[in-house]
C-alpha cells in the first residue's frame, strides 16, 4: 500500500517549485545581462586580466580588425559614440596621444558603438581622428568589458592583459600614470 | 521675349513634376510615433517613445530623416537594424536566453489553463449534495446527548 500525499501539500510544492523556477530564471537574468564587478575588481587589486576577444568590422569599412591583431603593442580601447559629450571633450586628447604612442609602439583604438555610422565617420572627420577605428553597432562586446556607459577607456598591455581602465572620460593624468609605464615593458 | 520664355518654364517645369497629390499616395505613411513604441533606445533599455537619452534623441533624427525620404515602417525597422543590430527592436527575438520572453508566458498560461481543468474535472467529480441530503447523512444523535441538549436549549426561553 502506498501512502498518498495531501492534495494541499501537493498544491503547495507544485507552486514552490514554479515560483522557485522563476527566482532561478530572474537571477540567472541579472547575472547573464548585467554588469560584472570582475573586471574593475581584478585590476583594483593589481591584477591584469586577457582582455576579451574582440572582432569588429572597420568603421571606415574593409576587413575586419581585432584586439588580438594588436598583440606586442600598448592599446588605449576607447569606446565612444558620436552623440555622447564627453567623448567630444575626451576626442582631442586621445589624438595627441596617438601622435606620441604611434611613435612608440602603442595606438589608441575606437569602438565607436550604438551608433549611425554616417554620425560616427562625420564626428571622426570633425577632431580629424587618426587611430584606428572599429564599429560595434549593437554594443556586443563592450558587455564583455563591461562598458555600460561613454566613454570608457581600457589600457591593454603588450601582452593582451587589461591593466587599467576608466569608467568615464580619460585626461592626461590617467594617460600618463597608465599608459607610459606599459610602454618600458617587454611583449 | 522674357516674359513668354518664362512662361514656357513654369508649363514646362509643372508638367515634368510629379502631382503632389500622386506623390502623396505612393509615399507610405510611417510616422516617428508609429515607430517609436516599436524600437528601443539601447543606452536606456527602454522603448524609444519612453527614452529621452542622447541615443535616443540620435535614433529619432535618424527615423524623421528615413519619414522625410518616404520610406515604410517596415523600411525604416530594416534601416535601424542595420545600424544598430536586432537589439533595437522592441519585439525580442526568440534565441537564447531572451527566448525566455515567449517560453515563460507560455508556460505559465499553460499551467494555469491545465490547473483551472484540473479543478473543474474535480468539481465536477465531486457528487452533488441537496442541503436535505446533508441533513440526512448527518450522523444521528445519542438520545441522552439530545435530551441534555434540549434540556440546555429549554433554559433559554
Amino acid at each position: 500500500m502506498t501512502a498518498r500525499v495531501p492534495r494541499p501539500a501537493l498544491a503547495i510544492a507544485v507552486v514552490s517549485i514554479g515560483v522557485g523556477a522563476l527566482i532561478g530564471l530572474l537571477v540567472y537574468g541579472v547575472k547573464a545581462t548585467g554588469r560584472g564587478q570582475t573586471l574593475d575588481d581584478a585590476i583594483a587589486h593589481g591584477r591584469r586580466p586577457a582582455a576579451p576577444a574582440v572582432a569588429l568590422p572597420r568603421l571606415e569599412g574593409g576587413a575586419r580588425a581585432a584586439l588580438a591583431d594588436y598583440r606586442g603593442t600598448v592599446v588605449v580601447l576607447n569606446y565612444w559614440a558620436s552623440w555622447c559629450t564627453p567623448c567630444r571633450q575626451e576626442s582631442p586628447l586621445l589624438e595627441r596621444w596617438q601622435r606620441r604612442l604611434a611613435k612608440r609602439g602603442g595606438t589608441v583604438l575606437g569602438v565607436d558603438s550604438l551608433d549611425v555610422t554616417a554620425d560616427a565617420r562625420a564626428f571622426v572627420r570633425e577632431f580629424g581622428l587618426t587611430y584606428p577605428m572599429l564599429r560595434d553597432r549593437d554594443g556586443e562586446t563592450q558587455r564583455r568589458f563591461g562598458v555600460s556607459g561613454y566613454p570608457e577607456t581600457l589600457v591593454v598591455d603588450r601582452d593582451g592583459r587589461i591593466a587599467a581602465l576608466q569608467r568615464g572620460p580619460v585626461d592626461d593624468a590617467f594617460l600618463r600614470r597608465s599608459v607610459l609605464p606599459l610602454l618600458g615593458e617587454a611583449a | 521675349m522674357r516674359r513668354r520664355c518664362a512662361v514656357a518654364l513654369t508649363a514646362a517645369l509643372l508638367l515634368l513634376a510629379p502631382p503632389t497629390s500622386a506623390l502623396a499616395a505612393t509615399c507610405p505613411r510611417a510616422s516617428l510615433p508609429d515607430v517609436e513604441d516599436e524600437v528601443m533606445c539601447l543606452v536606456c533599455g527602454v522603448p524609444l517613445a519612453l527614452a529621452d537619452a542622447p541615443q535616443a534623441q540620435r535614433e529619432r533624427v535618424f527615423i524623421s530623416r528615413m519619414v522625410r525620404q518616404c520610406r515604410s515602417k517596415d523600411e525604416i525597422e530594416s534601416a535601424l537594424v542595420a545600424q544598430y543590430g536586432p537589439r533595437v527592436l522592441a519585439l525580442p527575438k526568440a534565441t537564447g536566453f531572451r527566448s525566455a520572453a515567449y517560453v515563460v508566458p507560455a508556460l505559465v498560461a499553460a499551467l494555469t489553463v491545465a490547473g483551472l481543468g484540473l479543478a473543474a474535472a474535480r468539481r465536477r467529480r465531486r457528487p452533488r449534495t441537496s442541503p436535505r441530503d446533508d441533513r440526512v447523512s448527518r450522523p444521528a444523535l445519542d438520545p441522552l446527548q439530545a435530551a441534555r441538549i434540549d434540556a440546555e436549549l429549554e433554559r433559554y426561553r
